[in-house]
C-alpha cells in the first residue's frame, strides 16, 4: 500500500518534469500551425535544453555565486510544487505537505530568486525584467489568493487532494462562483507564464520583455534549468486547472493499474486541449501596453473577489 | 523564587546606566556594558522560556515604591513571560551585535548609559502589574529610546526625528493613560486584577478600546500614526534601531493584548472589525511607502510598520472570532499573530543589523550609492538574503508560517454571522496578498540594489566585511529564521499556554502531529509542513544539481556582460532604486501618494532640455498632521496674547475665573 502510493508519487514527480517540455512544444507547434507556418517539432524543446547542456557557460564577470546557485532554487522550488498538484492521481502520498497557498509561495519564492537574477550582473535588462515581475507579482497574487479563497468556501479546504475530490464526488452541479474562480485562475496563468498578451515568451530584444530580460544574461545548463523551470510552471498552472475545476478521470488512491492508466489517459487529453486553448488565444491578441497589465489583473481580482460574494449571497438563501 | 530573579536582572539593567555613565571613558566599557546586558538578557531570556513551559513559580511582588498606598505591583503571568522572551531574545541579539558595532559608535556616552535602561524599562513594562506602574515604565522606555534616538543628534533630520517621536510618544501615552483611567473606574482600581474582576459598561469599554488602539497603536506604527517611526526608527544607532523595530513595538503589541484580551473582557463584534481595518491599511501602505524610499534603513522601517499591522489584522480576527464565540478559530488567529510577533522580532533584529553592518563598512545608507556588496560582504550578503526571504514570506522560512496562518484564520471567517465581517474579511485577506507579494517586491529591490549588480560609489566599492561579533549575531538570528520555519509546531505549543489563558481555547497540539506538519483546524482542511517542504526542496535541487553538472557541460568562462549586446560599462545603467519601484508607482502611487509624473519633451530641432518631474505627497502627512499643527498653531498664536496684558487685565482675568468657577459648582 505504501509502495503503491510511494510510486504514485515518485511516478508524479518524475511525469511532471518529462512532460513539459513537450507541453511547451506543443503549444508552440499549433500556434506555427495557426499561423500558418509550419513550426518546429513537438520534441524541439528538449532538443534545445540537451544543445544548451552541452554549450559552455558564458558568465557575466561581475557575476556572483548567487546567479550561479539560483537557477537551481528556482528548479526545485517549481518542481516540488508542481509534484504536489495531483494530475492523473488524487491521493498522494505528501498531498498534505504543502496545500494551496503553501504552493502559491513556493512559486513566489522561485519569483524572488529569479528577480534577483536578473539583478545581480548590473544591467539595465535585468532590472527592468525585475521590477515589471515584481508589479505582475503584485497584481497576481491577491487575484491568486481570492481565487483560493472561492476554493476553499466551496470545497471547505486548501488542500488540493481534498478540492479535487469534492468536485468529483459530490454534486457540485454549476456554480457561477467556481465559473468565475476558473477565469480568474486562468488570466492568472497567462500573466504567471508569461504568455501574450502579458509578456511574449518569444521576444528578445524588445523593451517589452519581462521574463527573458531577468535571463538574459544566462546561458549554457543554467538557461537549461530555467528554460525547464518555466515550461514546468506553465505545465503546473494547467494541471491546477485541470485538477480543480475538470478533476474527471483522476484515480483515487488505491484504485489499481486500469483507474491509473485512465487518470494517465484524461491527463494527457486535458493538457492537449489547455495547450490547444491557449495556442488559440495567443494568437488572437495582441501584446498589451505593461500598463494595461493593471486592468488585466485588476478584473481577475474582481472575478475572485465577486466570486466570494456570490457565495456567501447563495450560502444565505 | 525564580519571579525574583527577573526583579533583580531588571534593576540589573538598570544599574548598568549609572555605571557606563562612571565608566563610559574607559577604553572598554563598551565591552563591559554590551557584555553585561547580554549575559542578563540571555537570563531573562531563560527565565521567561522556563515560565512558558511552565516550570519554575511565576513573579508576583509589591514593591513599596511609587505612589503611596498603591505600591508597585509586579507579576509574570504567561503573556508576560511570552514578551519578556521576545524583548530579552532581540535584546541578546543586538546586544552581542553592539559587541563589535559598538566600536564603530564616534560618541559612546551618548549611548551606552540609555542602552541598558531602555532593555531594563521594556522589561518592566511587561511585568508590570498596575497602571501606573505600566505607565511609567512605559514612558521611561519612550525616553530612553528618545535619547537614544538623539543619540546622534548633529546627523541631519536626527533632532527633527527626535522631536516628532516625543510628541507621538506624549499622545499615546496620554491615550492609555485615559484608557486606564476608564479601566479603573470610579473606585480608582489600579491594580490590573482589580480592572480584570470589573467589568466596563458597553460604552466605556469601546472607548477603553479605541483609546487603546490609538495608545499602542502609536507606538506600534499603525497608520495614520505611524508618521514618526519612519523617523526614529532609522534615526538610532543600528543595534537601537533593531530593538526599536524589532523588539519595542511588540511591547505596543503586548500593551494592545493586556488592555483588549485581558483587562477588557467580552468584546464586541465591530471591535474586530476596527482593528482589521486599522491593519489592513497599515499593511498595504507601509509597503507602498517602503517601495518609495531609497534609504535602506527606512525601508526597514516602514517595512516594520506594514508588519504591525499584519499582526493587527490577526489579532482583529481573533477579536472577532473570539466576539462570536467561536475559540478555536479565534485561537488560530490569536496564534498567528503571536506567532508573527515572534518572527518579526527575528527578521527585523537580522535586517536591521544587516543595515548596520553596511553602514558601518560603507558609510552609506543610501540604495542608490550601494551595489555589488555581495562580492565584498558575502557572510552579510547571505545573511541579509536570509532576512530578505524570511520577510517575504518565503517557505520554508518563518514569515511564510504566520502568513499561512493567518489565511487559514480568513478562511474560518464564513463562520461569522455578522454581515460587515462576512464581506470585510475576504477583501482584508486579499490585502495580506497584495502586501506579501509588496513585500517580495520590496526586498528583491532592497537585496538587489543594495547588494547586487556593480557598486554604484567609491564607498561601496571599497567595502569589508564587518567584525565576528556582528557576524554571529545575525547567523543566530538568521539560523533562528529557518529553524522556527520548519519546526513550527513547537512554537505553536510553546503559545498555547498563553493562547488558551487569554481567548479561552488553544489550537490542537501540533507537535505530536505525524511528520511534525501543521494542522491548525484538521487535516482535511489545509495543512503544511515546513521540514519537509525544505527537505524536498533541498533534495530537488541537489537531484538537478547533480544531474546537471553529470550529463552537462561543466565548461564556464568570464565574459563581459552580454545586455543584449550593448553592454553599458557605467554603473549608472543599472536600474536604481527609483527605477525598480516606478511600474508599481505608475499602478499605485496615484492612488495612494498622488504621484504625478511631468515628462517635458521638446520638438525636434528645439534646444532646451528635455525634463522629467515627479511629484508624489504624502497624503496622511498633509491631512492628517498639517492641520492639526496649524489649529495647534492658531490657538497658540492667539492665546500667546496672554503672556502680554497689563497687571489689571491680569487680575481682571484672574477675577473672571474664579467667579465662572464659583457658578459651576454653584450650578453643578
Amino acid at each position: 500500500m505504501v509502495i503503491a502510493d510511494f510510486i504514485v508519487q515518485g511516478a508524479q514527480m518524475l511525469l511532471v518534469l518529462v512532460l513539459a517540455p513537450l507541453l511547451t512544444g506543443f503549444i508552440r507547434k499549433v500556434k506555427a500551425r495557426l499561423q500558418l507556418r509550419r513550426g518546429p517539432s513537438i520534441f524541439q524543446p528538449y532538443r534545445d535544453l540537451l544543445r544548451l547542456c552541452r554549450k559552455e557557460v558564458v558568465m557575466a564577470e561581475n557575476a556572483s555565486w548567487l546567479f550561479r546557485v539560483i537557477p537551481y532554487i528556482v528548479l526545485s522550488a517549481t518542481w516540488v510544487a508542481a509534484s504536489l498538484v495531483p494530475t492523473f492521481a488524487t491521493g498522494l502520498m505528501f498531498s498534505w505537505t504543502a496545500d494551496l497557498i503553501a504552493i502559491v509561495a513556493l512559486l513566489g519564492s522561485a519569483r524572488f530568486f529569479l528577480a534577483l537574477a536578473g539583478m545581480d550582473v548590473g544591467t539595465a535588462f535585468g532590472g527592468i525584467g525585475a521590477s515589471r515581475e515584481s508589479m505582475i507579482a503584485m497584481l497576481a497574487e491577491p487575484a491568486m489568493i481570492m481565487i483560493v479563497f472561492v476554493l476553499a468556501l466551496v470545497a471547505g479546504s486548501t488542500q488540493l487532494s481534498s478540492v479535487a475530490d469534492f468536485v468529483l464526488n459530490t454534486h457540485v452541479g454549476l456554480r457561477v462562483s467556481l465559473g468565475l474562480a476558473m477565469i480568474a485562475l486562468m488570466m492568472v496563468t497567462i500573466a504567471e507564464n508569461a504568455r501574450i498578451p502579458i509578456d511574449n515568451p518569444a521576444t528578445h530584444l524588445e523593451l517589452t520583455m519581462v521574463h527573458e530580460a531577468m535571463v538574459l544574461e544566462y546561458s549554457g545548463r543554467h538557461l537549461a534549468v530555467i528554460e525547464l523551470a518555466s515550461s514546468l510552471k506553465l505545465l503546473l498552472y494547467i494541471s491546477l486547472i485541470a485538477c480543480v475545476f475538470v478533476p474527471w478521470g483522476l484515480a483515487s488512491s488505491g484504485e489499481g493499474a486500469a483507474a491509473y492508466l485512465l487518470g494517465g489517459a484524461t491527463y494527457a487529453a486535458k493538457l492537449v486541449v489547455a495547450g490547444f486553448v491557449l495556442a488559440v488565444f495567443e494568437t488572437s491578441f495582441a501584446k498589451m501596453r505593461v500598463f494595461r497589465v493593471s486592468g488585466f489583473l485588476g478584473a481577475a481580482l474582481m472575478l475572485g473577489l465577486l466570486g466570494t460574494l456570490l457565495l456567501f449571497v447563495s450560502r444565505s438563501i | 523564587m525564580s519571579g525574583n530573579i527577573i526583579l533583580w536582572c531588571v534593576a540589573g539593567l538598570l544599574s548598568l546606566a549609572p555605571a557606563a555613565v562612571a565608566l563610559v571613558h574607559w577604553k572598554s566599557a563598551g565591552v563591559t556594558i554590551y557584555g553585561a546586558c547580554l549575559v542578563l538578557t540571555l537570563g531573562l531570556l531563560a527565565l521567561a522560556i522556563m515560565q512558558l513551559l511552565g516550570a519554575g513559580p511565576a513573579l508576583d511582588v509589591t514593591l513599596q515604591i511609587g505612589l503611596p498606598w498603591i505600591g508597585a505591583h509586579f507579576r509574570s503571568d504567561g503573556l508576560s513571560a511570552l514578551f519578556m522572551g521576545l524583548i530579552n531574545l532581540g535584546g541578546a541579539a543586538a546586544s552581542l551585535y553592539g559587541l563589535g558595532y559598538g566600536r564603530h559608535d564616534h560618541a559612546p556616552h551618548r549611548t551606552l548609559p540609555f542602552y541598558p535602561a531602555f532593555l531594563g524599562a521594556m522589561n518592566l513594562v511587561v511585568i508590570a502589574d498596575d497602571a501606573f506602574t505600566f505607565l511609567v515604565s512605559w514612558e521611561f522606555m519612550s525616553l530612553t529610546s528618545w535619547a537614544l534616538v538623539m543619540a546622534q543628534h548633529r546627523v541631519a533630520g536626527n533632532a527633527r526625528a527626535g522631536y516628532v517621536y516625543i510628541l507621538m510618544a506624549s499622545f499615546g501615552t496620554m491615550a492609555l493613560l485615559l484608557a486606564f483611567g476608564l479601566l479603573a473606574g470610579p473606585a480608582g482600581g489600579y491594580a490590573f486584577d482589580v480592572m480584570r474582576a470589573g467589568h466596563a459598561q458597553f460604552l466605556s469599554a469601546s472607548l477603553v478600546l479605541v483609546l487603546a488602539l490609538v495608545g499602542a497603536g502609536s507606538k506600534a506604527g499603525l497608520v495614520p500614526l505611524h508618521v514618526w517611526l519612519p523617523l526614529a526608527h532609522p534615526a538610532a544607532p543600528s543595534h537601537v534601531s533593531a530593538l526599536m523595530s524589532g523588539v519595542m513595538t511588540k511591547v505596543a503589541v503586548y500593551a494592545f493584548v493586556r488592555i483588549t484580551f485581558d483587562l477588557l473582557g467580552q468584546p464586541v463584534w465591530w471591535w474586530g472589525m476596527l482593528v482589521l481595518a486599522a491593519g489592513g491599511i497599515t499593511t498595504a501602505l507601509g509597503l507602498l511607502y517602503a517601495l518609495m524610499e531609497r534609504d535602506l534603513k527606512r525601508v526597514l522601517a516602514y517595512s516594520t510598520i506594514e508588519n504591525i499591522g499584519f499582526i493587527f489584522v490577526g489579532l482583529g480576527l481573533a477579536l472577532a472570532f473570539q466576539s462570536n464565540g467561536l475559540h478555536a478559530a479565534a485561537a488560530l488567529a490569536f496564534t498567528a499573530a503571536l506567532f508573527h510577533a515572534l518572527n518579526h522580532t527575528l527578521f527585523k533584529s537580522l535586517l536591521f543589523m544587516g543595515a548596520g553592518s553596511v553602514l558601518a563598512a560603507t558609510g552609506e545608507r543610501d540604495l542608490d550609492r550601494l551595489g555589488g556588496l555581495i562580492h565584498r560582504m558575502p557572510v552579510t550578503a547571505g545573511l541579509f538574503l536570509v532576512g530578505c526571504a524570511a520577510i517575504s514570506a518565503l517557505p520554508p522560512l518563518n514569515g511564510f508560517v504566520s502568513e499561512w496562518l493567518t489565511l487559514q484564520a480568513v478562511l474560518e471567517s464564513p463562520q461569522l454571522p455578522q454581515w460587515g465581517l462576512k464581506i470585510m474579511v475576504p477583501a482584508i485577506a486579499a490585502l495580506l496578498a497584495l502586501a506579501a507579494a509588496l513585500a517580495a517586491a520590496c526586498f528583491v529591490r532592497a537585496f538587489g540594489i543594495g547588494f547586487l549588480g556593480r557598486p554604484r560609489s567609491e564607498a561601496a566599492a571599497q567595502a569589508h566585511e564587518v567584525d565576528r561579533w556582528s557576524l554571529a549575531a545575525m547567523a543566530v538570528l538568521a539560523l533562528l529564521c529557518l529553524l522556527v520555519g520548519i519546526l513550527p509546531g513547537f512554537v505553536i505549543d510553546g503559545l498555547a499556554p498563553v493562547v488558551s489563558g487569554l481567548v479561552g481555547a488553544r489550537m490542537p497540539s501540533q507537535s505530536q502531529e505525524p511528520w511534525l506538519s501543521l494542522v491548525p483546524v484538521a487535516a482535511g482542511k489545509g495543512s503544511y509542513n515546513g521540514l519537509l517542504v525544505f527537505c524536498f526542496v533541498l533534495v530537488s535541487g541537489w537531484l538537478a544539481a547533480f544531474a546537471i553538472h553529470r550529463l552537462a557541460s561543466r565548461a564556464t568562462r568570464r565574459a563581459p556582460a552580454w545586455d543584449c549586446g550593448r553592454p553599458d560599462p557605467s554603473p549608472a545603467a543599472q536600474y536604481t532604486a527609483g527605477s525598480f519601484a516606478q511600474p508599481i508607482r505608475r499602478v499605485m502611487g496615484t492612488l495612494v501618494f498622488d504621484a504625478r509624473e511631468i515628462v517635458v519633451m521638446p520638438q525636434p530641432g528645439d534646444m532646451t532640455p528635455a525634463r522629467f518631474t515627479l511629484e508624489s505627497r504624502d497624503l496622511i502627512w498633509e491631512w492628517l498632521f498639517l492641520p492639526i499643527a496649524a489649529i495647534v498653531g492658531a490657538v497658540a498664536g492667539r492665546l500667546n496674547q496672554l503672556q502680554f496684558l497689563t497687571i489689571r487685565r491680569y487680575l481682571t482675568l484672574v477675577f473672571l475665573s474664579l467667579v465662572i468657577l464659583l457658578l459651576v459648582l454653584a450650578i453643578w
